[in-house]
């Protein structure tokens, strides 16, 4: 299925988009982690947490929604 | 009162609103880029108690966004400065300033004497601290972050609801991520969601129901977009900073920004069920461990091997003197291995054990 995928902070910069959309058919958020981290290199080692569907999930959850989210923590204030 | 009649004339707010807001104690941690507008908006609204603590120095290259202080500031103390401005703007209010640093030692007795915590630091380390300290004496947490031109806010801890640790369980890896002072920050943005912060603070207080709970609410000033993520209460992520209670003075100052390490004595592990070993040593180190319910899978290869670890089990972390262990323990809980822990005192102890047991 088609996914769109947002990134947030450094995560943007790295993958140079806000938004993409890609063509998966593996079966869980880890499964897709690791789509990201072939088509982008540099997302490989950074924190962040994965959100399907606007809610936080982990990486065993199964890809069920279209809309994910990537979510690194931020320090600044 | 005439000083809060536009809130008094709001039928959500009233007489019986303002009394409260006069009523509320808040701490404001780190007078910065989100404490300024914070500490601003909350003095005007007539919190009754703000305190301000940092421990930080007013640099010209502040002033950009830290809208409390004047060219007339710098190299002053930021919570000074910022109690003798805010003084000027309210002064009917109490306000303590703390020119000091939030550490693990002084973190609870203050959180205690303040009914909401303000989390306006520039840093991973307090942050963890910010929340364990609030998670153990169960106050709420208004967490706002900025990168660049982005922001997050959220409301922690609050009716049951997650803490910072359900959202990010494990801190970053030091120095990947960094703050404002090394990749900038628009000015505006600390405004903006430092803001939003004092909206949260007063909605709290007013017992208004749509508190930024269990939302993680984020905005880019770029392109205007806004998203609000949902976060789920995870219980082990308290119970992992309510074990840690009683040694929780004793933290180092910066632990709080690496994952909890859990260790454990033999006299904890007795008390354990289903408990394996896992000896983390080289292959060639002594001396050799012979005892029932133990693997060894080296430090340097544990990553590659932990399929071979139960998670159901409880899994005792063990190296030579317990501080190889401690990095194991970090390495399983990053791939999801809660039930884990770090033998303290290393393999001596546990050949004592099992002379006990025997």
């Amino acid at each position: 299925m088609i996914i769109n995928i947002k990134y947030f902070g450094l995560l943007a910069e790295i993958t140079n988009c806000n938004e993409e959309h890609l063509n998966f058919s593996d079966k869980t958020i880890g499964d897709l982690i690791n789509v990201l981290n072939k088509k982008h290199p540099k997302l490989k080692n950074k924190d962040f947490q994965v959100a399907q569907n606007n809610e936080i999930v982990s990486k065993k959850t199964t890809v069920s929604e279209t809309e994910i989210a990537l979510l690194p923590p931020f320090s600044g204030g | 009162m005439e000083r809060y009649n536009r809130h008094i004339i709001l039928s959500e707010v009233g007489q019986e609103g303002q009394e409260k807001l006069l009523k509320a104690k808040v701490l404001v941690v780190g007078a910065g880029g989100l404490g300024c507008p914070v500490l601003q908006y909350l003095t005007a609204a007539g919190i009754g108690t703000i305190g301000i603590i940092d421990f930080d120095v007013i640099e010209e290259s502040n002033l950009q966004r830290q809208v409390l202080f004047g060219t007339s500031s710098i190299g002053k103390n930021k919570a000074i400065a910022a109690k003798e401005r805010l003084k000027d703007l309210n002064p009917t209010i109490t306000i303590n300033d703390y020119p000091e640093k939030l550490t693990p030692r002084n973190a609870l007795s203050l959180f205690e004497n303040y009914d909401i915590i303000v989390d306006g630091t520039d840093n991973f380390s307090t942050r963890y601290l910010i929340n364990d300290a609030a998670v153990l004496i169960k106050k709420p947490v208004v967490y706002a972050a900025i990168y660049k031109f982005e922001g997050q806010v959220s409301v922690f801890n609050y009716q049951n609801g997650p803490s910072y640790r359900c959202l990010f369980p494990n801190p970053p890896k030091e120095g990947s991520i960094a703050n404002c002072s090394e990749v900038g920050v628009l000015g505006v943005l600390t405004g903006i969601i430092g803001s939003m912060q004092a909206n949260e603070v007063i909605k709290i207080i007013l017992a208004f129901k749509g508190v930024l709970s269990g939302k993680l609410f984020c905005y880019n000033a770029k392109t205007s977009q806004t998203t609000t993520i949902k976060i789920k209460r995870i219980e082990s992520e308290f119970e992992k900073v309510l074990n840690q209670k009683t040694k929780f003075k004793e933290l180092d100052e910066n632990i709080s920004c690496k994952t909890l390490i859990q260790e454990v004595t033999v006299e904890d592990v007795l008390e354990k069920n289903q408990v394996m070993f896992i000896d983390i040593r080289k292959l060639h180190e002594q001396p050799e461990l012979n005892v029932p319910n133990c693997v060894q899978i080296p430090l340097d290869e544990l990553k590659n091997n932990l399929s071979e670890i139960n998670p159901n089990n409880t899994n005792i972390f063990v190296c030579q003197r317990g501080i190889r262990s401690k990095e194991a323990v970090r390495i399983a809980q990053e791939h999801g291995i809660a039930n884990c822990y770090s033998l303290k005192g290393g393999i001596s102890e546990l050949i004592q054990l099992f002379k006990i047991k025997i």
